[in-house]
């Protein structure tokens, strides 16, 4: 794979955020090149959701800078909705809408014709065989679908980045295999994916990780490049060395 | 435009699904039509009268009877001395006692001017003027109805008539079914609103609709548009209660009344999407919502005329749309005033819509600083 800078999807600069006198990001950088899966680990309070906040636009840096396709998200956050889809920790879809009614407000919302949206609903629920839930309220959804939705309506329109924040907390081990399967699917297909994750064995499952502690990047590179500069036999290990026991209990 | 359509649609489609909001709709406008149409009135009816005669004539015989022919007055007691008339009072039997002086009959004769006395319980000092008013009507009809045997009481000669322009027999529901009407789209608008984004915040939709590039304005008037249309529903809805259950008259323009509650519908609606935008909770944006009602409402002139409140409550009154919007309610409705009488008053209300929309599109923040 080619590492020149053109090739980068998303850059990160000295990015910091400060609440108050809590530092939850410690002027982290990093980047992330297109159609990569690009992992962010930690334990819970390490920055990670912050991080992405901010790369979404939902939240204002401190200092530093993200860019997006060459695009400042402080600068320019219009530009760059247009180019980001957002999965949040919480289950976001509207609960009192039909799944068919939650994708046409998606895809409504994004621009995209009256046409397009029913085609591509179309064809999504046939390949995933999701066609009988079309017309349930989501809140009457099992959980792995509702996460599994939530992820699909997220890369509905197609957008170049998807931010997934915590998409498998809660759901069983078959449930996360199939997201992943989403995920690597749309990574093939040249969609960049940033996920933040506290399962270490999905860290194996990315292209490149960093592992965030206390707001700062402790690890950073492929997992096997990780690996062996902790000297680690597996990501367990390397988060004892970083944080110590207990962040592994958390 | 088309982003403007699916907001609207959403949201129609979460009202509706939503199963209370039906019955808010068409529940809230009846209810408040019937219950407070007919309670909050300032028509004093029943008054118990007890009289002291002390004049035992055929004359205050006369004049007893014309009491008890009002429909206000129920004459529950005569006694020929003022003591006992007293104790009733005392004990709340009575609200008002009428004294009839011995020399009353045949003062007239004598060329002197009959007296008789009235005494009203005025612990509800309100109902106390009220009931003493109509004592005095029913005094004066009898001056003027009696035969020629007395000739005036109590003014000799001078004779006078009111004259109650616009609402001539002063009915109360003709003047506070307007006002209410205009209490029932603040109430709805402001708390449809005001809970709404808030919602969203609660249940983490929000960020889902922040990523996207929805814009501002986008975003508040599809948040705005179907509480108004709802609310002018409503409007619609409460007039046509108006006016087939207290025959409310409709002087003025329809379509006029309809553009000045636009109008305001929209200062009304950006207010509860503007405490929305700032409350964390439902909970939070309930009570200022409730806050904010009580006051505008209470000083709006609705329950009490802003003629009798003290300098601050009128130049407050300055700034309350809901004050000029009762105004017009009643100007239009009662006294059919038009576009003529109205014009500077639909100006300020459109210069309050205007401001308080661009706040409630400035305030929403799509990112957190």
């Amino acid at each position: 794979m080619n590492y020149n800078t053109n090739n980068l999807s998303i850059k990160v600069e000295n990015l910091e955020r400060r609440f108050g006198n809590f530092t939850a990001v410690n002027k982290i950088s990093f980047s992330v090149r297109r159609g990569e899966i690009f992992g962010l680990l930690g334990a819970n309070g390490a920055g990670k959701t912050t991080t992405l906040r901010m790369l979404c636009g939902l939240l204002a840096p401190t200092s530093g800078t993200a860019l997006i396709d060459n695009t400042d998200v402080a600068r320019q956050p219009e530009k760059v909705r247009f180019k980001i889809g957002y999965m949040s920790q919480r289950f976001s879809l509207y609960e009192d809408l039909t799944v068919w009614e939650n994708f046409r407000f998606y895809g409504g919302v994004y621009g995209m014709s009256a046409k397009d949206i029913r085609k591509k609903f179309e064809d999504l629920s046939q390949r995933l065989n999701f066609g009988e839930q079309a017309d349930r309220l989501t809140r009457d959804l099992p959980l792995g679908w509702k996460q599994k939705l939530a992820f699909m309506v997220a890369a509905f329109h197609n957008p170049p980045v998807i931010f997934l924040d915590e998409p498998t907390s809660g759901v069983d081990p078959m449930v996360r295999r199939q997201f992943w399967d989403l995920i690597y699917e749309s990574a093939l297909a040249g969609t960049t994916i940033i996920v933040t994750t506290h399962y270490l064995d999905e860290a194996m499952y990315c292209d490149r990780l960093a592992i965030m502690a206390e707001g700062s990047i402790k690890a950073y590179g492929t997992p096997a490049g990780v690996l062996d500069e902790f000297k680690a036999v597996n990501m367990q290990e390397v988060f004892l060395k970083i944080a110590g026991k207990e962040a592994l209990l958390q | 435009m088309r982003t403007l359509f699916y907001i609207i649609q959403k949201e129609f489609i979460q009202i509706f699904r939503d199963r209370l909001m039906p019955r808010i709709i068409i529940g809230v406008p009846l209810l408040q039509m019937l219950v407070l149409a007919y309670a909050a009135t300032f028509e004093v009816k029943d008054t118990r009268l007890v009289v002291a005669d002390l004049s035992l004539s055929e004359d205050s015989r006369q004049l007893i009877a014309h009491f008890e022919g009002s429909r206000f007055f129920k004459v529950v007691a005569v006694f020929p001395d003022y003591k006992e008339a007293e104790h009733l009072l005392l004990k709340g039997k009575a609200h008002q006692i009428l004294v009839i002086p011995a020399d009353f009959a045949g003062a007239s004769h004598r060329g002197e001017v009959p007296r008789v006395q009235i005494l009203t319980d005025a612990v509800d000092a309100l109902a106390a003027g009220v009931r003493t008013g109509y004592a005095l009507q029913v005094i004066e009809s009898f001056g003027k109805n009696i035969s020629p045997k007395v000739t005036s009481i109590p003014n000799d000669g001078l004779q006078f008539k009111e004259l109650f322009w616009y609402n001539p027999s002063l009915n109360y529901q003709t003047y506070m079914v307007p006002g209410i009407l205009a209490h029932l789209v603040t109430i709805l608008g402001m708390f449809l609103s005001a809970l709404n984004i808030v919602k969203e915040k609660e249940r983490g939709t929000i960020e889902q609709i922040n990523v996207t590039p929805v814009k501002k304005y986008q975003f508040i008037a599809g948040k705005l548009l179907p509480f108004w249309l709802l609310a002018l529903f409503d409007l619609a809805f409460g007039l046509l209660l108006a006016k087939f259950i207290f025959q409310l008259p409709m002087l003025g323009s329809i379509p006029l009344l309809f553009f000045t509650a636009s109008l305001y519908l929209v200062v009304v609606l950006s207010f509860g999407l503007i405490i929305s935008t700032l409350a964390e909770t439902q909970q939070q944006a309930m009570f200022i919502a409730w806050f904010f009602a009580i006051v505008f409402l209470m000083l709006s002139g609705l329950f009490t005329p802003i003629d009798s409140m003290p300098i601050w409550a009128k130049v407050f009154n300055y700034f309350n749309p809901v004050a000029y919007f009762i105004k017009a309610l009643r100007m239009i409705l009662l006294k059919g005033s038009g576009i003529k009488e109205l014009w500077s008053l639909l100006c300020i209300l459109a210069i309050y819509a205007i401001a308080s929309l661009s706040f409630a599109t400035r305030w929403y923040r799509k990112t957190s600083s």
